[in-house]
């Protein structure tokens, strides 16, 4: 349940990008580049997730981080996943299964090769921390027999009652001082400085301000961007090796820089090709997309004149627009209440209200769910926040159904034909509003 | 006259609906949609337009005062005698078909036993046609295909053996052909095939007598009607193959939901099963949709699957229901899988277990997939209307009945008749809307 933008390898014949998108392509095969000459150069490597990441953290103890479900989303995008997958299943592992794990062990069982054609190397150590999604624990239990490397579990407290409490900081903040810590020393070499944390909090916050005006510019109609498809490109490297680092601070300048320019030129979004035309239906996403078939996903959408004006699944790897930064004053602290506050780690009470607030801060025209097959940790209960949510906007929903990346739960005429109706719908309800004024 | 065209192109039949200024139905046709949806539209719709005729001049007769019975009795022999018409016109040209086939084709060798063979076979189906459009003959279809096919193949069978050719040669000739003849576009001309068909049953009814002169002349006024064409509307799972420009596409759930509650206004829930999806449909008052639910990609209990049973059993799908219907102890069947329908009916007929107890637990799953599908969906809070091809299987409405009393207490159930034609209604009436909207922005302009 995370987030990638594609890398260097994704064929990108034919598709217009935005200037930031190229320069984050180049930041990510900076980043797989580093990655694969790690045996080279020495860097030790941290498997992390998105969710919940201590990048700051990893940071400071000079570990690259390898981000295994962003790996999923590579081999989904470069449409090798479906290889994967069945490898994995070849191995044991059931149909049900989260179709990232499988990719994951797949990618291994077939070489274990990077998207620049390298091989990836061995984790030196797996970092967990963050919980809300079990199959996370049980996907480095895997890893950890695989790679005998030193693995690191940080239980992060769900939000059961829709708040943190300071005992689940401090509980969160022991785990860190006397488990996380001393055992990242241990695997890197490297001292903890509390102050090198802090510098790259510092940095955190600044690149967080300004994905969060990024995102809020969709509240303009039309929206100059997409929150969901194209939104995916924005938090690539917040969501993933870059946060805390002038990498991110410099592209997330110059992303809002180019969405400010859309916006003062009343733009909408790009899409792979071209501007899109007219905005015709404002919509709020919740789930995770399909990548097997991202491009004719997203197609679906334009083609419609359908922009999504925020998603949820941008908010997987932090929650930043109600006002939630790294605040370097609180080093330890602060890592805490980031990993608490990931969109899956909220209570369905929390989800729907974020939902709803959406829908209304954004003037949608109704709610959308994209509900993945093998994803019960994010689709449990979206039939039942649907319908919530419906009731407090009073804007029609629609849902549908795919996976992450397995190809064969993509079936587009079916996904079509549910999106068309779902148009038409909100269309005939504004057309019996319209004779109803 | 203005006409609107609504057509839902279905993945096993394509039904057209013909409706007037007054959204009152003027016809329906429906045909199997091939893998030709652009044929499956043409021939669906001129089907509607001759059905239109007939409600035309029903109403025209009617508006004369022509006494109910005899009225019908007319028309019932009018209409044999346009479709005896219309299949003789499709024979000859099955029959010029199939004698094209040998053009440096693989059955050159023995071309002139098989052109013997098929002379002979026409002229054996050509003499079994009158009857078979008679006053009170059954067909088990009304698609060309089914019903010269079934002739076809007893006599290719019989002739092949004195003449000693392979029946399989006779077979694929016809397979061959028939694509062909499908596939090519109605010959048209329908004002002189109801002139043939009229003349015929005032030359061979010594009862019309006297009142054949005024009877000409009100299906010569009727013809005279000119079936103007104000809008289209297409739908259903082919609609994106077809021709149409996107203004004349409606989602099949928007179709559904509207036909639906032009049919019983009070209907709040749809289920629609049809060959390849089952929809559960909210509407309000207006017929509008206010929610939706659908099979995912795996179209388990579907139509299709009760086609996969049926074949797996060598019976013809329209037996599957009355199958059922003999069973009191329907078998538990827990996977609705089609990729695993004959293994699971092989399972349990090596346990032993009766065929019709097994197709009743079959339907049984089937519906409960349904139900499931309409909870999602959001229940059933008013009138519940159920639609499609699998609204015809007795069985499969047996199990409804009772899941819906289970589930949701006394709630009016309404199948129509025509509960087929229901998506193709809904696009009828979206057509002559989007003419009407196009009309008063004409006249605002």
């Amino acid at each position: 349940m995370t987030t990638a933008a594609p890398a260097a390898r994704t064929p990108t014949r034919d598709v217009e990008k935005d200037a930031s998108m190229q320069k984050q392509k180049a930041m990510m095969a900076a980043h797989y580049d580093r990655l694969t000459s790690a045996p080279e150069t020495g860097a030790k490597v941290c498997s992390t997730f998105v969710p919940g990441n201590l990048n700051e953290l990893i940071g400071c103890f000079d570990l690259l981080n390898n981000l295994p479900e962003v790996n999923a989303i590579q081999s989904g995008l470069r449409r090798v996943s479906g290889q994967y997958v069945m490898e994995a299943e070849k191995i044991g592992h059931s149909e049900d299964v989260c179709t990232y794990v499988k990719s994951d062990i797949g990618m291994m069982a077939k070489g274990n090769i990077a998207p620049n054609g390298q091989k990836f190397p061995n984790p030196d150590v797996l970092l967990l921390s963050y919980t809300g999604c079990f199959t996370f624990m049980k996907w480095f239990e895997l890893l950890r027999e695989q790679f005998k490397c030193e693995t690191i579990m940080l239980h992060t407290p769900y939000m059961g009652d829709g708040r943190f409490t300071p005992n689940m900081i401090e509980y969160m903040v022991k785990q860190l001082r006397d488990e996380v810590i001393p055992k990242l020393e241990r695997v890197s070499g490297v001292k903890f400085d509390i102050d090198r944390l802090r510098e790259r909090l510092k940095k955190s916050a600044q690149a967080e301000d300004d994905l969060v005006h990024v995102l809020q510019t969709a509240r303009n109609t039309p929206s100059p961007i997409d929150a969901y498809f194209g939104g995916i490109y924005y938090i690539g490297p917040i969501f993933g090796a870059f946060r805390g680092t002038d990498d991110a601070i410099d592209y997330y300048r110059f992303l809002r820089n180019e969405i400010d320019e859309r916006l003062a030129q009343g733009r909408g979004p790009v899409t792979p090709e071209g501007d899109m035309g007219r905005e015709r239906y404002r919509l709020v996403v919740e789930g995770p997309p399909n990548y097997t078939h991202f491009r004719q996903f997203w197609k679906m959408f334009y083609d419609e004149g359908a922009v999504v004006v925020a998603s949820s699944y941008t908010k997987v790897g932090g929650v930043y627009d109600f006002g939630f930064r790294h605040d370097a004053s609180r080093p330890l602290e602060t890592l805490a209440e980031y990993c608490l506050g990931v969109y899956t780690n909220r209570s369905l009470p929390m989800r729907i209200d974020m939902l709803t607030n959406y829908v209304e801060d954004y003037r949608a025209d109704g709610l959308l769910i994209n509900s993945i097959k093998s994803c019960n940790s994010f689709s449990a209960g979206q039939l039942l926040m649907m319908r919530e949510v419906e009731k407090r906007t009073g804007k029609p929903a629609a849902f549908i159904e795919s996976d992450l990346v397995d190809p064969r739960y993509f079936s587009a005429a079916n996904i079509k034909n549910r999106l068309e109706s779902y148009f038409q719908m909100v269309e005939q309800r504004r057309a019996s509003a319209r004779t109803a004024a | 006259m203005r006409t609107y065209v609504g057509i839902d192109l279905g993945s096993t039949t394509t039904k057209a609906v013909l409706i007037d200024d007054d959204s009152r139905v003027l016809g329906r046709g429906i045909t199997n949609s091939r893998s030709n949806y652009a044929t499956a539209a043409r021939v669906a719709s001129e089907e509607a337009r001759i059905d239109g005729r007939f409600t035309l001049f029903h109403r025209a007769l009617q508006r004369d005062g022509d006494p109910g019975d005899r009225l019908e009795l007319f028309l019932a022999a009018l209409e044999r005698a346009f479709r005896l018409e219309q299949f003789q016109e499709q024979l000859a040209d099955l029959e010029r078909t199939c004698n094209g086939q040998f053009r440096g084709g693989r059955f050159a060798e023995l071309e002139a036993g098989v052109r013997r063979a098929l002379d002979e076979v026409f002229k054996r189906v050509r003499s079994e046609v009158a009857a078979m459009f008679a006053p009170g003959a059954r067909r088990k279809s009304d698609f060309f295909r089914d019903i010269a096919g079934a002739h076809y193949y007893t006599h290719a069978e019989a002739v092949g053996r004195e003449l000693s050719l392979p029946y399989e040669i006779l077979l694929n000739i016809y397979d061959k052909s028939i694509l062909e003849v499908e596939n090519r576009p109605p010959a048209g001309d329908l004002s002189g095939k109801f002139r043939r068909a009229l003349q015929k049953i005032l030359a061979e009814d010594g009862h019309i007598g006297q009142q054949a002169a005024h009877l000409q002349h009100v299906i010569e006024d009727t013809l005279d009607v000119d079936l103007e064409d104000g809008y289209l509307v297409g739908t259903g799972y082919g609609r994106v193959t077809l021709p149409f420009s996107k203004e004349h596409i409606r989602s099949e759930i928007l179709c559904h939901g509207l036909g639906a509650h032009m049919m019983y206004p009070n209907t709040r829930t749809v289920l629609d099963i049809g060959g390849q999806d089952t929809k559960g449909i909210q509407v309000d008052g207006d017929g509008i949709v206010t929610s939706f639910q659908m099979n995912d990609r795996c179209a388990a209990g579907c139509g299709r699957y009760l086609g996969y049973i049926a074949d797996e059993m060598s019976i013809g799908l329209h037996e599957l229901g009355p199958m059922a219907m003999k069973s009191d102890c329907p078998s538990r069947i827990n996977s609705t899988c089609t990729v695993f329908a004959g293994a699971e009916l092989r399972d349990r007929l090596s346990l032993g277990e009766k065929r019709e107890d097994i197709v009743a637990g079959l339907h049984r799953a089937i519906i409960l997939r349904a139900i499931s599908i309409i909870s999602r969906s959001g229940g059933v809070t008013n009138e519940f209307t159920f639609t499609g091809g699998v609204a015809k299987n007795e069985a499969a409405v047996r199990e409804l009945r009772q899941l819906i009393k289970a589930n949701y207490g006394d709630v009016v159930i309404n199948i129509n008749p025509d509960s087929i034609y229901t998506g193709a209604l809904g696009a009828a009436e979206f057509a002559r809307r989007a003419y009407e909207g196009g009309a008063r922005q004409e006249a605002q302009a």
